[in-house]
């Protein structure tokens, strides 16, 4: 089947999903990102591979963490990065999505990191760049509605690899609000594509999808029994603004029952490490004392997220050459 | 072309270092050749600071038309750049791109005092103004594009030096 991620090399053309994406794939990305990670102790914190390349950040929907990372990584790797904060402009005057894109093309430029709330937005920018030959402009996808947010996947992975060094004897846990979150749902694919052997998650029915088991996962409606002698705790946030009905009761009753305390977390091995995409809910899907806590690694996960998105855009940015 | 004792090359660059070198010269291999070489140096020389490595992936010139390579190494300078006397190791100097790559990419971990060049093997070809301070044999006739001359090393350490149909 055509995916429409890779170019006729199997090469990273755009990077819209990690599903579907080849193991070797998502392996060399992570391989990349090890050298970036040194250039911040450098007295120069620039790397010159994407000179004279324009970035365009299309954010559609407010980011401060994401948009912020992206905007380093570009600019340590020496691009011109330009931050369209689109839900305020074009877009409010009646402007099409494509639209917008196409005159962004106009102004020369080289790779979209885009923000939508709609899923498969960043897709449909790819398609129709492929449909106009412009096939020389590389699309990253920085979270699209519900549907995916890969660089958030790739640097958990990353981060776990760091801690953990080996995927094949992990058990990792995903606790809270899978329904609405993007990042589960990479997090899922990755997870499983690089071979963790069980992938849990943990969550209250009303935010859990249908037939969530069908991504290979085990399901718990129990946090006290899904985390028992997990090696991973990866945390959600509660996204209070995607919610509509009474999927839930209160976020002090959701705390008491899901919240990750203390002493939930002393069921999980001892050497575990919690994770969380940020921004976090203190008090309602974590504690402070875990999240400051010493098994903590939500800032570093911060700074990994940098190199990882350096190995993204270099890695997309590296190909043209080879297309033409 | 004659066989090429890798082993009695790098005693040559030793004696051609030596009476210019003191202990707080410091050493930066290219790798991967480059990073065996140094490290040999670093013990014959008996020198002072630790061994930096250079992988000039992120500051080849040919990025734009051949992309990123597989699998870059880390670059590590375990050593003060600023005003230190830094000697860049290759086994085998060609263009002298690479070379043009570790000397920008040296320049970012602040301003040396003095940067020399020392190889193992000069092959001709050069499309850059560079040359070694230190160069053990300099080949008479450049080698044809079409051939690589490497540099390999066993578990002891011991090098060799390997022409291949590149």
């Amino acid at each position: 089947m055509h995916n429409p991620q890779l170019n006729k090399h199997g090469e990273l053309q755009h990077l819209l999903t990690i599903d579907g994406l080849p193991r070797d794939v998502i392996t060399a990305i992570l391989d990349t990102a090890a050298p970036f990670t040194e250039v911040a102790e450098r007295e120069v914190k620039k790397l010159p591979l994407l000179r004279g390349k324009s970035i365009f950040n299309l954010f559609f929907e407010n980011s401060t963490r994401t948009r912020t990372t992206f905007e380093i990584a570009a600019k340590r790797l020496s691009a011109d990065v330009v931050n369209l904060n689109v839900s305020t402009s074009s877009t409010a005057k009646g402007e099409s999505l494509l639209d917008t894109v196409d005159n962004l093309c106009a102004m020369q430029a080289d790779m979209f990191v885009v923000r939508h709330a709609a899923s498969g937005a960043p897709f449909l920018i790819a398609q129709h760049l492929l449909a106009t030959g412009r096939d020389h402009i590389h699309v990253v996808n920085a979270g699209d509605g519900r549907h995916a947010h890969p660089t958030q996947g790739l640097l958990d992975m990353y981060t776990i690899r760091h801690y953990k060094k080996d995927f094949t004897n992990l058990t990792v846990a995903i606790v809270g609000d899978v329904l609405h979150s993007r990042v589960a749902r990479s997090q899922i694919a990755a997870l499983t594509t690089l071979g963790v052997p069980e992938v849990r998650v943990i969550g209250p029915k009303t935010l859990l999808p249908t037939e969530v088991e069908r991504m290979g996962v085990r399901v718990f409606h129990d946090i006290r029994e899904g985390l028992k002698g997990v090696d991973v705790v990866m945390m959600l946030r509660l996204q209070n603004e995607r919610m509509n009905g009474a999927l839930l009761p209160t976020p002090q009753e959701y705390y008491k029952v899901w919240g990750l305390t203390a002493e939930k977390l002393a069921l999980a091995k001892p050497d575990a490490i919690v994770m969380h995409p940020g921004p976090m809910n203190r008090g309602v899907e974590i504690d402070s004392s875990v999240a400051d806590g010493a098994q903590a690694v939500i800032l570093p996960q911060v700074t990994f997220g940098i190199a990882v998105r350096m190995a993204v855009m270099s890695m997309l940015a590296g190909q043209q050459g080879s297309n033409k | 072309m004659q066989k090429l004792d890798a082993e009695a090359l790098f005693q040559t660059l030793v004696e051609q270092m030596r009476p210019h070198v003191t202990p707080d010269t410091a050493l930066v291999g290219i790798h991967t050749g480059g990073v065996w070489l140094a490290e040999r140096l670093h013990q014959a020389l008996g020198l002072k600071h630790p061994t930096g490595s250079i992988d000039v992936s992120f500051y080849r010139d040919d990025f734009g038309s051949k992309g990123l390579h597989p699998q870059p190494k880390r670059t590590e300078i375990p050593f003060d750049v600023e005003a230190a006397h830094v000697i860049i190791v290759d086994d085998v100097l060609y263009t002298g791109r690479t070379t043009r790559a570790a000397i920008n990419e040296l320049f970012d971990f602040g301003r040396p005092a003095r940067v020399d060049l020392a190889v193992l093997v000069d092959r001709g070809g050069r499309e850059l103004p560079i040359a070694a301070r230190y160069c053990a044999l300099t080949l008479p006739q450049p080698l044809p594009a079409s051939q690589n001359l490497q540099l390999e090393t066993d578990a002891a350490g011991a090098l060799t030096l390997r022409l291949i149909d590149a």
